[in-house]
């Protein structure tokens, strides 16, 4: 039987049409409940209150717990694994044999696809009690070792797009580099990092917008207490685990406890649809052209 | 004169593959030597024998002696970064880096360490004197290399190339991608450095070749077949395969 053309047509612009129409869902859902919740709770408590306490008696309504939660394990992932993922990226490049950078790759990212949910354990039975021999006022549940951990699994994001970035410099960036008498690591670090920044900028912002986004690793590790704090050596909570925790709790259907969560997930929507654009304008910005 | 550069009985291999076949050539210090040869004869590899470039290349072996000042460069204790100090390339396209003009200027004398910010002015008016650009640039020497020229962007990497004061100046087809006049501009000038460098030029331009060099190597399928003086080889070449190779019957 011949399918006409026509027909297959259809389907194709069916399925692409069905992610917009998915994502508009979404939007749609998390603003009208989102309204709602602004039309009890004013804007600016959102923004300005210090605590976070929606289902306690004296309510207080105040994202920037749960944003500095957010932010401070995002920044600990990020502050291990942008050098651990470039220096990688660098030897693959550069230093490591072809052939043996074409196999170890797949491998590495290998690392991204482990569960979260083991994650989650291996922060809060391994890497926690390990932290705890060195920094003893460690707690049980912390942002250190959840945001450890979640910067061990965005490594091979950055590894991976940082090294597509330097494999993208021209051979002649190189070649001019080592004529002058350049080692490797001059060459790396003085012509190839700069000429591939625009590309590994990007893949440091994609890995934020993962970490930020990250659910199950925060909710075991990191504890579940919203406060606003820089410390990483108390538990936190982030925008993600809070979700999380009245998702699975006993709220109410339709309560103001019930609409935080939306209004939660439409600023860490707000976050990550930010985070995306600006990689996306730098990708587009400060993309090198050589010829 | 002395010989400034020597190749004793040189092989290359890239993996199993022959592609210089037991070459012998010296070059005078001080004079202007052109490499030419049909596609592929092994000019450009055997070039990139004197500053070491072929030796990123997986698969690459070379056989024989290669000297610079009676010294062999492929010796175990030298530095080959050292070498490259002393021999400056030039390729084929221009290739600045994404940097501005001063910073592409010198960048050899950076990765060296020399941060003395009087010598790299000074650094950087000479050497774009000696390349013939500073007149067009000296009052935007913070702009970005790559808004230049094709042609203005190979006399700043010919600048860049000759900063660190090297003797020996590798040249890859270094007009073979601009214009005739910005071409013409890079030949006057291997004029005028060749009173201070030993230079290399591989060329598919016959024209030039006859005009900017003094002696001639003509290189077919891996073999030198013939090096002369250069009026030797444009009028009364010894082998009939150069004869055929420059009055355009192959290549």
């Amino acid at each position: 039987m011949k399918i006409p053309e026509k027909f297959i047509v259809a389907l194709l612009a069916l399925c692409a049409g069905l992610t917009i129409l998915v994502t508009a869902g979404v939007l749609y859902t998390l603003a009208s409940e989102a309204i709602r919740f602004f039309s009890e709770v004013s804007i600016v408590d959102f923004f300005t209150d210090t605590q976070w306490t929606p289902l306690f008696t004296e309510k207080h309504f105040g994202i920037l717990p749960l944003l500095s939660g957010t932010l401070l394990t995002s920044f600990i992932a990020i502050f291990f694994a942008l050098p651990i993922g470039l220096t990688i990226a660098i030897y693959l490049n550069e230093y490591a044999p072809r052939s043996f950078a074409f196999r170890i790759k797949p491998v590495l990212e290998i690392l991204a696809a482990v569960p979260t949910v083991v994650y989650g354990y291996f922060a809060l039975t391994v890497v926690t009690p390990f932290l705890q021999g060195f920094i003893p006022s460690l707690s049980g549940f912390n942002a250190l070792g959840a945001g450890f951990v979640m910067g061990i699994m965005i490594i091979p994001l950055i590894s991976s797009m940082s090294q597509d970035a330097l494999y993208a410099v021209p051979k002649a960036m190189r070649e001019a580099s080592y004529g002058l008498g350049a080692t490797r690591f001059q060459t790396a670090f003085s012509v190839l990092l700069p000429a591939a920044s625009s590309g590994i900028i990007v893949s440091v912002i994609l890995a934020i917008s993962r970490a930020v986004g990250e659910t199950m690793i925060v909710a075991i590790a990191a504890g579940m207490q919203p406060s606003l704090t820089a410390n990483p050596l108390v538990p936190v909570q982030t925008i993600t685990t809070y979700i999380v925790q009245i998702s699975m709790g006993d709220v109410p259907h339709g309560s103001l406890e019930y609409r935080t969560i939306f209004a939660a997930g439409i600023s860490l929507f707000v976050l990550t649809f930010a985070l995306n654009n600006i990689s996306f304008w730098f990708k587009k910005k400060y993309q090198q052209k050589y010829e | 004169m002395s010989q400034k550069l020597e190749a004793k009985n040189v092989n290359v291999f890239y993996d199993q593959t022959h592609v210089i076949k037991n070459v012998n050539l010296s070059v005078k210090a001080n004079s202007v030597a052109a490499f030419i040869g049909p596609s592929g004869c092994g000019k450009s590899t055997f070039l990139r024998l004197y500053n070491r470039m072929n030796d990123l290349i997986e698969g690459f072996r070379k056989e024989g002696e290669v000297l610079l000042d009676g010294k062999d460069i492929y010796a175990k204790d030298l530095r080959v970064e050292d070498l490259r100090k002393k021999v400056g390339m030039v390729f084929q396209k221009p290739n600045p880096f994404p940097k501005s003009i001063y910073e592409n200027v010198i960048y050899g004398l950076r990765i060296r360490g020399v941060n003395n910010k009087k010598l790299l002015d000074e650094t950087v008016e000479r050497s774009l004197r000696q390349a013939a650009l500073w007149e067009e640039v000296k009052d935007n020497l913070k702009k970005s290399a790559l808004a230049l020229s094709g042609g203005q962007q190979q006399r700043l990497c010919i600048a860049r190339a000759i900063a660190t004061e090297p003797s020996v100046l590798l040249m890859d087809e270094p007009a073979s991608a601009l214009d005739p006049i910005s071409s013409s501009k890079i030949e006057e000038l291997i004029y005028e450095l060749k009173t201070q460098y030993t230079i290399i030029i591989v060329t598919h331009n016959m024209q030039q070749a006859g005009r900017v060099s003094d002696t001639t190597a003509f290189f077919y399928l891996g073999e030198l077949v013939e090096y002369d003086t250069t009026k030797k080889i444009f009028m009364n070449p010894s082998d009939v395969r150069t004869q055929d190779y420059i009055t355009g019957r192959f290549g």
